[in-house]
């Protein structure tokens, strides 16, 4: 119980004095993730869309697939990320293990499914025949595309939730690309695993209070647009 | 300008090889209001869909203003001169302003020359109150003006309406229909409108096509409709409750005397002695008189017979009687009342050769 006050009472001090080093990690965490998310956002909300609205053979493979990616544990990734950068892997030569660019990589491959699966989720939700409403006012398929997302964009603030909540928790990817090189691809999550294994369970539960409050604070604005009054 | 603002030639639409609509030709004047009626899934909301383009044709020509409409590029160009209202108000998660400007955006209208056509549709379907309000948050007939609105909001030439009434209740349908008739006066609009209910189509329109397993079974005047039916189907479907199977008895001069089941009829068509006929009756043109006595009437036709059910249908009832045939009578409640109209009250029913429809019996 001691342990756990010291390490609040930490993690307080810590923040009150701006530690240097943990707002470098913070910052990197919030960087490479929310750049990540952001990725995973564009490619997952165009990828469920198609899935969504286009009927072709082996739609139903391509559905289990986004289903299972959504699901897929982040030391996989880590793994087939670090195997293709690898120095005489395909992608090699690009030169980019063990940096922040990596971490990127890797978690927008673990959000991206995420991301997709209920993007897909919610354009399907959507009635069919609004999709005919839509073109029978005159849109192009791009506009009524654009105006599907628009009209699901509730539930696709759950997809953003759903995808940085999944990055910024994960370890066992940015761990396996990013290093864990102080002050270079150090994150929270990473440094948590860290001092835990160092015996320094203050700064981790410091670190660990920070991660919560930080995860929370993203959700919670999320949460008050996804819930806000619609117009009256 | 073209006496035709659309025109429909050897149309086929099949679903998973099963053919649903077969329509060799159908045109539409400018300034129309054609409705297609028919009982559902006989291809009604299949052919508007088809006239929009959202639906891809097997086979058949479409031509709007006389110029083909193609797959591509031009399809856009003509749905841009179309609009349609489905059943379903179909609004976006938006304030009711908003939905009505969405034909506008989507055009790439500014705001600034928006404002003034959405105002003039939203008072045109009374909603200006609501304008601002979430279209989530509105009650369902409030939802079809603000469709409805949306739709004139484009100023299309020519509208499809998919059953727009269906999901209403009763007074808030009669409003709607009454503003609907007013916009399509205004703006001198072309409509082409799919409803299950004959009455919608009486109200609104020019002309009215009969659909049945996806083909037109008959198109003309609704009085030529309701009074004229071509076939056991359109009758039925046009509320003829008395549908009777004789064969020419006599004819002379127009004049028609037609046995059925015994009894003869007196009736009016062009038939030779001898040839089997349909007889069509509509329940509006029975009078019943108590059976004590014969009464005074101009009608050529006077029949004895038992009431058989007396069933209420909204303000009126329908009256059953067997006077060794079936006939149908809708009378008011008072005449329930006067009459004593129960089973087994003995009854005389009249109706005038005139009123009766007669068509060759296609099943000889």
């Amino acid at each position: 119980m001691e342990l756990i006050i010291e390490g609040i009472r930490k993690a307080i001090w810590l923040l009150i004095t701006l530690d240097p080093e943990v707002l470098g990690i913070t910052w990197l965490s919030l960087k490479v993730s929310g750049l990540a998310t952001f990725i995973s956002l564009f490619i997952g909300i165009s990828l469920g869309t198609v899935v969504a609205l286009v009927r072709f053979p082996g739609r139903r493979i391509v559905v289990s697939l986004i289903n299972t990616g959504m699901g897929v544990p982040p030391v996989v990734v880590g793994l087939f990320v670090t195997i293709l950068l690898w120095r005489n892997g395909p992608f090699g030569l690009l030169e980019i293990l063990y940096t922040p660019t990596a971490i990127i990589i890797a978690q927008a491959i673990i959000a991206t499914p995420i991301v997709a699966g209920i993007s897909l989720a919610s354009i399907q939700k959507l009635p069919e025949a609004l999709r005919l409403q839509i073109l029978a006012l005159g849109a192009t398929r791009l506009q009524m595309i654009w105006m599907l997302i628009k009209e699901a964009r509730l539930p696709l603030l759950a997809a953003v939730m759903a995808g940085f909540g999944g990055v910024i928790s994960e370890v066992g990817a940015s761990i396996m690309v990013g290093g864990n090189i102080r002050g270079y691809t150090r994150v929270l999550t990473t440094a948590t695993v860290m001092e835990t294994g160092r015996g320094n369970f203050d700064v981790a539960i410091a670190l660990g209070v920070i991660l919560l409050l930080f995860t929370f604070c993203i959700n919670a604005i999320l949460t008050g647009v996804q819930q806000r009054e619609r117009p009256r | 300008m073209s006496d035709t603002i659309l025109e429909v030639r050897g149309l086929k639409v099949s679903r998973g090889g099963v053919p649903v609509l077969d329509i060799p030709e159908l045109t539409v004047a400018p300034g129309e209001f054609l409705s297609l009626i028919g009982p559902n899934g006989t291809g009604k909301s299949t052919l508007l869909l088809s006239l929009s383009g959202l639906l891809k044709r097997q086979q058949g020509e479409i031509s709007f203003h006389g110029q083909a409409v193609e797959n591509g590029g031009q399809l856009l160009d003509y749905r841009r001169r179309l609009a349609m209202v489905f059943q379903e108000p179909l609004l976006f998660d938006a304030t009711v302003y908003e939905n009505v400007a969405a034909g506008l955006k989507i055009r790439g209208m500014s705001r600034r020359s928006i404002r003034p056509v959405v105002e003039e549709n939203l008072s045109l379907f009374d909603i200006t109150h609501i304008a601002s309000r979430s279209a989530r948050k509105i009650s369902g007939g409030e939802a079809q003006r603000a469709s409805l609105a949306r739709a004139f909001a484009t100023n299309p030439e020519l509208i499809l309406l998919d059953e727009p009434f269906a999901s209403l209740d009763p007074p808030t349908k009669e409003s709607i229909i009454d503003d609907l008739g007013h916009a399509m006066n205004i703006k001198h609009t072309t409509a082409v409108m799919a409803t299950h209910d004959r009455m919608d189509a009486l109200r609104l329109s020019n002309r009215i096509a009969v659909m049945d397993g996806g083909r037109i079974v008959q198109i003309g005047h609704p009085s030529e409709i309701m009074h004229q039916p071509v076939n056991e189907i359109v009758a039925a479907f046009v509320g003829i409750e008395t549908i009777l199977e004789g064969r020419v008895k006599g004819s002379s001069g127009g004049a028609l005397l037609v046995n059925i089941n015994g009894r003869d009829i007196f009736c009016t068509g062009d038939y030779r002695t001898g040839e089997e006929v349909i007889c069509f009756i509509r329940p509006e043109h029975v009078t019943l008189f108590p059976g004590e006595y014969m009464p005074e009437s101009s009608a050529r036709n006077m029949f004895g017979g038992t009431v058989t059910k007396v069933q209420p249908i909204g303000l009126l009832y329908r009256v059953g009687i067997n006077c060794d045939f079936s006939l149908s009578a809708h009378v008011t409640q008072q005449a329930v009342e006067d009459l004593d109209l129960k089973p087994g009250r003995q009854v005389v029913a009249t109706f005038k050769a005139t009123s009766i429809h007669v068509i060759r019996n296609p099943r000889y």
